[in-house]
């Protein structure tokens, strides 16, 4: 399947990385909610890296499961790592001064999230889209 | 014991094994010559007892998962998924790979039958394959089953939210049936995409064809209302009903940010006030012809 | 460095905004919107975001920071043409834009804003004939 990676690394690179998810989404014929539902999701998690660990390494991958295609992003860094994962799956906590929709924003987007972490060492957040949004 | 001996014999017998499984399924009450023709019949049993014969050939009775049995599974997976949309019922979809239990079974026995505990061995192996593929074929069966009703669900998702343009500036949207969150979706788009393109300023959204508002659906309806602002226009909700109106209470439910009215009328004369429009009976020429008589 | 044009028009600011916005760009232009409503004395910000096709959190947070600033200095902001796509994702992440008021399309939000500004349009001005407001959130 295709695979691609992309170094994040300042903020002028989260309009490019947006382009190129919306450019797998429209070829894999993902309606224009479920395109913006995912672009919003990965501009959540690209915005969180780049806060908390000034960046790292996305994957793009499109992806398939009982004849039905779809898009995974893998957002990985080595920042901080966070402390205490259901708290900052909470709607309006935010160690920064956001509002805290991030995380728990992005999961409500996505068809299937998945974070891990450990602190000191990084984190890595998954999130799948099917093509029709289930 | 030697399965690789028992996968010859299958070969040796294979014409036998065919003749003996067509007579079972020609002989069964349940056979649909209506749905399938006798000669596709044949044809597609001789496919599948090919595939289970090469399968076999290296002695593996036992994972039907493995590579051997990948021409296997697709012929499987043809004949169910063809026969789901078909119409077969389930138990003819299994009895027809079943059938061919009891056929190679016989021919084990004709030849086996002074060695009984080989043929013990032979029938059990058998039991185990035959029903592990039986199981695979009503998996598919179940799947092809499954699109059917996914398909159909999606038809009616597509018929079931039409938006009515009840006033130059008033939208409609009549849901019936449950709200779950696909559907959701597709009220939401539709009725935006309505939104803009008549450039309505009020949508009424009537769920007097709901049957229950619990607190998912009623999250759903404040999603749709909170988008409907989001898009510049106002959202009314309307339709409920006395014993919608207590589960929403009992649940603790807040639906106070949203205009409610209880029925389409009523809704429709709040989005006039809304407008600054006034509907009034019209003075007719009669009723004037009747002052002037008086 | 790239600005997004801010027009004036009548007592009211009018900023479309026709690119994908990076943060920098998005946090100039709270910056010059601000300034620009201390300076004119503006009594309205009116924000098209039809062209744009991505709201995040911090694009909205950056919305509502523009309508909350100009309420201080007595200046309503109307957000108009938003995109259904764009509208159903923002109620999905959790962000309704509290404070922020919204209209179809520009047109509609002048009207509003002159409603909500106690300003009569010149239309009004010539023939007291009321137009329907748009906005019903109070």
């Amino acid at each position: 399947m295709t695979k691609d990676t992309m170094q994040i690394v300042r903020e002028q690179d989260v309009v490019p990385f947006r382009n190129r998810v919306r450019e797998l989404a429209t070829k894999i014929g993902m309606s224009l909610v479920n395109q913006t539902k995912l672009i919003t999701a990965a501009s959540e998690l690209v915005r969180n890296m780049l806060k908390y660990a000034s960046g790292g390494k996305i994957t793009l991958e499109v992806i398939s499961k009982t004849g039905q295609s779809g898009i995974r992003l893998t957002f990985a860094d080595n920042g901080p790592g966070i402390e205490n994962i259901p708290q900052a799956m909470q709607d309006g906590f935010s160690t920064g001064r956001s509002l805290g929709l991030g995380l728990p924003g992005a999961k409500r987007l996505v068809n299937e999230f998945d974070i891990k972490s450990v602190v000191g060492q990084g984190t890595t957040v998954t999130v799948t889209h099917w093509k029709n949004g289930r | 014991m030697n399965t690789k001996q028992t996968a010859q014999l299958l070969k040796k017998q294979k014409k036998t094994i065919l003749e003996s499984w067509m007579k079972h399924q020609l002989a069964d009450e349940a056979l649909r010559d209506d749905l399938i023709s006798n000669d596709d019949l044949r044809r597609q049993s001789e496919e599948l007892l090919n595939g289970i014969i090469t399968a076999t050939e290296k002695g593996n009775f036992d994972n039907v998962y493995s590579s051997e049995y990948d021409l296997v599974n697709d012929v499987l997976n043809d004949i169910s998924i063809t026969r789901a949309r078909q119409g077969f019922s389930p138990r003819e979809v299994t009895m027809y790979v079943l059938s061919l239990k009891q056929a190679i079974i016989e021919v084990m026995i004709k030849e086996h039958k002074d060695q009984p505990e080989l043929l013990f061995t032979e029938i059990q192996m058998t039991n185990k394959l035959l029903d592990n593929l039986s199981i695979l074929t009503f998996e598919t069966y179940l799947k092809g089953r499954e699109e059917v009703i996914l398909r159909q669900t999606d038809e009616i998702n597509e018929i079931s939210t039409p938006v009515i343009r009840v006033w130059d500036g008033i939208l409609a949207l009549p849901i019936i049936g449950t709200l779950d969150s696909q559907r959701t979706q597709i009220v939401m788009e539709n009725l935006l995409q309505e939104i803009v393109n008549t450039g309505s300023n009020i949508a009424i959204l009537d769920i007097s064809g709901v049957p229950a508002v619990d607190s998912l659906v009623a999250q759903h309806l404040i999603k749709t209302v909170s988008a409907t602002r989001l898009m510049g226009a106002e959202c009314i909700i309307s339709g409920i009903r006395a014993e919608i109106a207590q589960t929403i209470v009992h649940l603790g439910i807040d639906l106070s940010s949203i205009k409610t009215k209880a029925s389409l009328a009523s809704a429709l004369q709040l989005a006039f006030t809304m407008l600054s429009l006034e509907v009034k009976k019209k003075n007719t020429g009669n009723i004037q012809n009747s002052r002037l008589i008086r | 460095m790239d600005r997004i044009p801010i027009l004036k028009m009548g007592p009211f600011l009018l900023v479309t905004i026709q690119v994908d916005l990076y943060d920098r760009l998005a946090l100039s232009l709270e910056n010059d919107l601000i300034n620009m409503v201390s300076k004119t004395g503006a009594r309205g910000v009116l924000i098209d975001i039809s062209a744009v096709n991505i709201v995040d959190s911090f694009m909205g947070r950056i919305l509502g920071n523009i309508a909350s600033m100009s309420r201080i200095m007595d200046a309503e902001t109307v957000v108009v043409g938003m995109q259904p796509a764009v509208a159903i994702t923002l109620v999905e992440l959790g962000l309704t834009l509290q404070g922020v008021h919204t209209a179809l399309n520009v047109e509609k939000g002048m009207d509003l804003l002159y409603d909500k500004s106690d300003l009569l349009t010149d239309e009004q001005n010539n023939q007291e004939d009321t137009e329907e407001p748009d906005d019903y959130n109070d």
